[in-house]
C-alpha cells in the first residue's frame, strides 16, 4: 500500500543544514497499521509528513497505492491519505465550529448530502449530535481530538497518518481515543502509520513498528517481540527499558 | 423573553449554524458593552454617525455654506450656538455637516487600505519566496513616501480636493496593514489546521481566503480603528494646509485653519472643530484599545 | 520514621469563578519525610495546584485554607510575603515542567544560579561560581565550566532541566517540589534526571514531592503514591503496590494505560463515579 525508499529530507534553516531523515526505506502492507517510535529529533513525524506530501523530500521512491507520489499532489492523490495531528488544540480552525470543520472537506471534493454526511461523522467518532455547532474552544482535548479523525475520515480515505494522536491527553482520554482508533481502523479496514514516542501505545495499536535515531531507521520488530525485547539493536533495548520505568540499582 | 433568548444566544451547545454564529457574535457585542472604554468610543462613534446622518434636520434650517456678512464672527448665542466665523456662517451646522467630510474620508480611507493590506500581507507571507520578497519590497516603498509631501504633489498634479487627499493617505497607510496580516500569516500557515485543509486538497485561494484571511482580520480591523485618529487628524492638517476639502464645502481641518487669524479674539472659531476632531480621534482610540481586548484570545 | 518535614492537614483551595466557587483542592491531608512522595492524577485533579499552595504561589483570587499547613514547624499559613521569601528557594523548592519558560532567557546559567545564592547564601562572586560548578557536577553535567556560561537556548531540554534541577538545589533546600519535571523530556533522559533526584534524596536526605501524571514512573521512582482526582486524594498507597490499588479510580486509570507487558484487546475506559467527590 505504501512504500518508501530511501527517503531524505533535509531541512535548511538560516545557512544550516540539517538532514532529518537518512535514507529511510519501508513497505507497509494494506490493512496493516505500522508504528514509528523515536525520541525528539528522531525524525519519525518528519517521515509521516513526507508521505503526506507536507514536507519536501527525495526518494528513490514514495510510492502510495502502487502508484509514485509526486511532489505537488492533485486533489484526487489527497483523497487517499488524511492526517491525524499530535495537538488537538492546534488542529482545528479557532473561528470555525464543528459543522464547518467537516464541511469543509466535503465541500471541496464537491460531495453530495453533505449535511447527512456531517451527522454521520459526527456520530461515528462518538461525539453527540450537540457538539455539532460548537467552537473548538467550547469542547475538551478527547472531543477535539475526536472531531480530527471525524474530519480525517469523512472523505473516506484508505490511509491514516497518526502523528503522536493521544500524547496530549490524560491517560483516561487517551484509552477512549485508542478504543476508537481501533475500531474505525477495523470498520473502514485502514490502512495507517502511527508515530508515537511511547512504546507502550505503539505496541498495543501496531503490527510492526520501526525504531528511529537522529534520522535513521534502527530497526523493524514485530509487536511480540518488542514485547518480550527480541530486538537486535541497543538502542532499541533501551528504549524498551527505558520505557518499563524507573530501575534503582543500575549501573 | 429576553431571558430566554439570552439564553439561546449564550448557549454552550447550539442546536443550528445560526444560532452558533448569532450567539458568537453577541458574546462579542457584551464583551465590547461590557468594556467601559470600548463602550465609550462606539457612543461617540454613533453620535458621529447620526450627526452625519441627520445634519439637515439638526441644522435648524441654517446652511453651512450661506453667508450672512451681517453677523459675521458673532459669538456663542442663543441663535448661534456656537457663534458664527468670518463669512457670518453657523459654526454648530458647518461641524454637523463637517462629521459627514470625515466620516467619507474614514470610510474612503478603510475601503481602500484593508483590503489592500491584507492581499499583500496574505499573499507575502503564504506564498513565501521571491514573492514575499517582491511583495514586501514594494511594501518598504510605499512605506517610505512621506504622507504630506506626496499628498502636496497629487495636489499639484490633480488639483486640491477630498478625494485627492484621501488616495494620498490611502497610498501611505496600506503598508502597516501588509506587514500585520504578513506576520500573523507567518504563523498561522505553519499551523496544523492549515496543513490539514491542505491535506484535504483545498487550493491555495481557498486556503487563503477561507482559512487565513478571517484569522488576520481581526488584528487588521483593531489597527485600522487605532489609524483612524491619525487618518483624521491628517485630512484635517490637510485641509488646514488648502490641499483637503475646498472651501466652502464644511470640513473640520480647514475650519480650524480658518479661524487661526481670529484665535485670540474669537476663540470659538478655530476651537469648536478642534474639539470635533480631539473627540472623534479619541472615539475611535478608546474603540481600538476596547476591540483589541475582545479578540485577544488570551483574555477569554 | 522521624518528625515529618511538611504536614499538610484540610487543604482547601478555591477559585472564584462566573458560576461560583471552583475547588480546585479539597479537604487534602498528607505528610512528607525524608522520602519521596509521588502525587499521581489527571489535568484538573489538582496534583500542580497542591505544590503551588505548599510554596504559598497560588496566584490571586485564589483562597487557601488549611487546618494545619506547616514546614519544620513553622506554620506556613501565617507566613508573611518576606517569609515567603526567605523559605522559597532557600528551604521549599520547585522544579518546574518546562525548563524553557522556567529559565531567563537573557541571563547565563552562572548569573541564575549566582543570583540564588547571593540571595539565600549570602555568597560573594567567587563563593557562588564554587557553588554552582560544584551543583553542575552533582546533577552530571559533563562540563561544567563550558556550561556556566551558555544561555538557556544552548541548552538541550535534558541539560536545561539539570540546570534547572542545579539552581533549585544551589540553597541546599529541605524539601523539593518537582512538578511534572520529566514530562517534556525523553523517556531514557527522562531516566537520568530521575537518577539524579533519586540520590539527591538518598544523599542530602531532602523530602521529594514529585507530581506526575505518569503512573509508570510514579510507581517505580517514589517510596508512597497519593492519588488525586478532582481536588481529593482518594487514595493513597506505597508505591510497589500501586498494581493492588484499592480505589475504582485508581484501578481504572491503571487499565486505561496500554502496557508494554500485557497486550489488551481493548483498553479498559473510566467511568466517574460523582461519589468519589463526596
Amino acid at each position: 500500500m505504501i512504500r518508501v525508499e530511501n527517503l531524505n529530507v533535509t531541512f535548511h534553516n538560516s545557512g544550516r543544514t540539517m538532514r532529518a531523515v537518512r535514507d529511510v526505506s519501508f513497505a507497509v502492507a494494506a490493512g496493516e497499521t505500522f508504528g514509528i517510535v523515536g525520541e525528539s529529533g528522531s525524525g519519525k513525524s518528519t517521515v509521516l509528513k513526507a508521505i503526506a506530501g507536507l514536507v519536501k523530500s527525495s526518494s528513490t521512491m514514495l510510492a502510495v497505492n502502487g502508484r509514485e507520489a509526486a511532489e505537488r499532489r492533485s486533489r484526487e492523490e489527497r483523497k487517499l491519505m488524511q492526517f491525524v495531528f499530535q495537538d488537538p488544540y492546534a488542529s482545528l480552525h479557532p473561528r470555525q465550529t464543528v459543522d464547518d470543520i467537516l464541511r469543509e472537506p466535503l465541500i471541496i471534493h464537491g460531495s453530495n448530502n453533505i449535511d447527512d454526511r456531517v451527522v454521520a461523522a459526527i456520530a461515528n467518532v462518538g461525539l453527540s449530535p450537540l457538539h455539532r455547532f460548537r467552537y473548538p474552544h467550547q469542547l475538551s482535548g478527547g472531543q477535539r481530538q475526536r472531531v480530527a479523525i471525524a474530519r480525517a475520515l469523512i472523505l473516506n480515505p484508505p490511509i491514516l497518518l497518526l502523528d503522536e494522536p493521544t500524547s496530549a491527553l490524560d491517560v483516561s482520554v487517551q484509552a477512549e481515543i485508542l478504543n476508537l482508533l481501533s475500531r474505525l481502523r477495523q470498520s473502514y479496514s485502514l490502512t495507517s502509520i502511527l508515530v508515537s514516542h511511547d512504546l507502550a501505545v505503539v505496541a498495543h495499536l501496531c503490527n510492526r513498528i520501526a525504531i528511529m535515531q537522529l534520522g535513521q531507521l534502527v530497526e523493524i520488530v514485530n509487536a511480540a517481540d518488542l514485547r518480550t525485547g527480541r530486538v537486535q539493536q541497543d538502542y532499541t533495548r533501551q528504549l524498551i527499558s527505558a520505557s518499563r520505568g524507573f530501575t534503582r540499582a543500575q549501573a | 423573553m429576553n431571558q430566554g433568548l439570552t439564553q439561546w444566544l449564550m448557549s454552550e451547545a447550539p442546536a443550528s449554524r445560526r444560532q452558533a454564529v448569532l450567539g458568537s457574535v453577541y458574546r462579542g457585542l457584551v464583551a465590547i458593552i461590557s468594556n467601559p472604554a470600548a463602550l465609550t468610543g462606539l457612543v461617540i462613534i454613533a453620535v458621529l454617525i447620526l450627526m452625519a446622518m441627520f445634519a439637515p434636520w439638526l441644522a435648524r434650517g441654517m446652511s453651512p455654506i450661506e453667508q450672512t456678512l451681517s453677523s459675521r464672527l458673532a459669538p456663542p448665542s442663543a441663535e448661534h450656538w456656537f457663534g458664527t466665523d468670518e463669512l457670518g456662517r453657523d459654526i454648530y451646522v458647518r461641524t454637523l455637516y463637517g462629521a459627514r467630510v470625515t466620516l467619507t474620508i474614514v470610510l474612503l480611507v478603510s475601503v481602500v487600505v484593508a483590503p489592500i493590506g491584507l492581499a499583500v500581507g496574505t499573499l507575502a507571507g503564504y506564498l513565501g519566496g521571491w514573492v514575499d520578497a517582491v511583495l514586501m519590497r514594494i511594501t518598504d516603498i510605499f512605506l517610505a513616501f512621506p504622507r504630506l509631501v506626496l499628498a502636496l504633489a497629487f495636489a499639484a498634479a490633480l488639483g486640491p480636493g477630498i478625494e485627492n487627499a484621501v488616495i494620498a493617505i490611502s497610498l501611505t497607510a496600506w503598508p502597516p496593514y501588509a506587514r500585520i496580516a504578513r506576520s500573523e500569516t507567518v504563523t498561522i500557515a505553519k499551523s496544523d489546521f492549515i496543513a490539514a485543509v491542505v491535506m484535504q486538497g483545498a487550493s491555495t485561494w481557498r486556503v487563503l481566503f477561507k482559512h487565513i484571511v478571517p484569522l488576520c482580520l481581526s488584528s487588521v480591523i483593531v489597527r485600522l480603528t487605532l489609524d483612524m485618529a491619525g487618518i483624521i487628524l491628517t485630512a484635517a492638517g490637510l485641509g488646514f494646509l488648502g490641499l483637503g476639502a475646498q472651501p466652502p464645502t464644511a470640513e473640520w481641518g480647514a475650519m480650524v485653519s480658518a479661524g487661526r487669524d481670529v484665535i485670540l479674539d474669537q476663540w470659538w472659531v478655530a476651537t469648536i472643530p478642534g474639539i470635533a476632531i480631539f473627540i472623534v480621534s479619541l472615539g475611535f482610540n478608546l474603540l481600538g484599545d476596547g476591540l483589541r481586548d475582545v479578540f485577544d484570545p488570551k483574555a477569554s | 520514621m522521624s518528625a515529618p518535614l511538611l504536614t499538610v492537614e484540610d487543604l482547601n483551595v478555591s477559585f472564584p469563578g462566573r458560576s461560583g466557587m471552583t475547588r480546585a483542592v479539597r479537604n487534602a491531608g498528607f505528610t512528607l519525610g525524608h522520602e519521596r512522595l509521588g502525587i499521581v492524577g489527571e489535568s484538573g485533579s489538582g496534583k500542580s495546584t497542591t505544590g503551588r499552595a505548599l510554596l504559598g504561589l497560588i496566584p490571586q483570587p485564589g483562597i487557601v485554607t488549611a487546618k494545619r499547613l506547616e514546614f519544620g514547624g513553622q506554620n506556613l499559613l501565617a507566613c508573611t510575603e518576606s517569609d515567603w521569601q526567605r523559605l522559597r528557594g532557600r528551604r521549599l523548592s520547585m522544579v518546574m515542567q518546562d525548563p524553557k519558560y522556567s529559565l531567563n532567557p537573557v541571563q547565563t546559567v552562572r548569573e541564575q544560579i549566582g543570583e540564588t545564592c547571593r540571595l539565600h547564601l549570602g555568597s560573594n562572586r567567587k563563593d557562588a561560581d564554587r557553588r554552582a560548578l560544584a551543583m553542575l557536577e552533582a546533577v552530571k553535567i559533563r562540563n561544567p565550566e563550558l556550561v556556566l556560561h551558555l544561555y538557556p537556548h544552548q541548552l538541550s531540554g535534558g541539560m536545561g532541566q539539570r540546570v534547572m534541577i542545579a539552581m533549585m538545589l544551589v540553597a541546599e533546600p529541605d524539601v523539593l517540589i518537582a512538578d511534572e519535571p520529566t514530562s517534556a523530556l525523553d523517556v531514557t533522559v527522562q531516566n537520568e534526571v530521575l537518577r539524579i533526584l533519586d540520590d539527591l534524596v538518598r544523599e542530602r536526605g531532602m523530602g521529594l514531592i514529585f507530581i506526575s501524571h505518569n503512573l509508570t514512573v510514579v510507581s517505580s521512582f517514589c517510596d508512597r503514591v497519593l492519588i488525586m482526582y478532582g481536588g481529593k486524594i482518594v487514595e493513597e498507597c506505597a508505591a510497589k503496590d500501586l498494581h493492588n490499588a484499592r480505589h475504582p479510580y485508581t484501578r481504572a486509570l491503571i487499565a486505561a494505560a496500554p502496557s508494554l507487558d500485557q497486550p489488551r484487546a481493548e483498553l479498559a475506559t473510566v467511568t466517574r463515579d460523582p461519589e468519589w467527590l463526596t
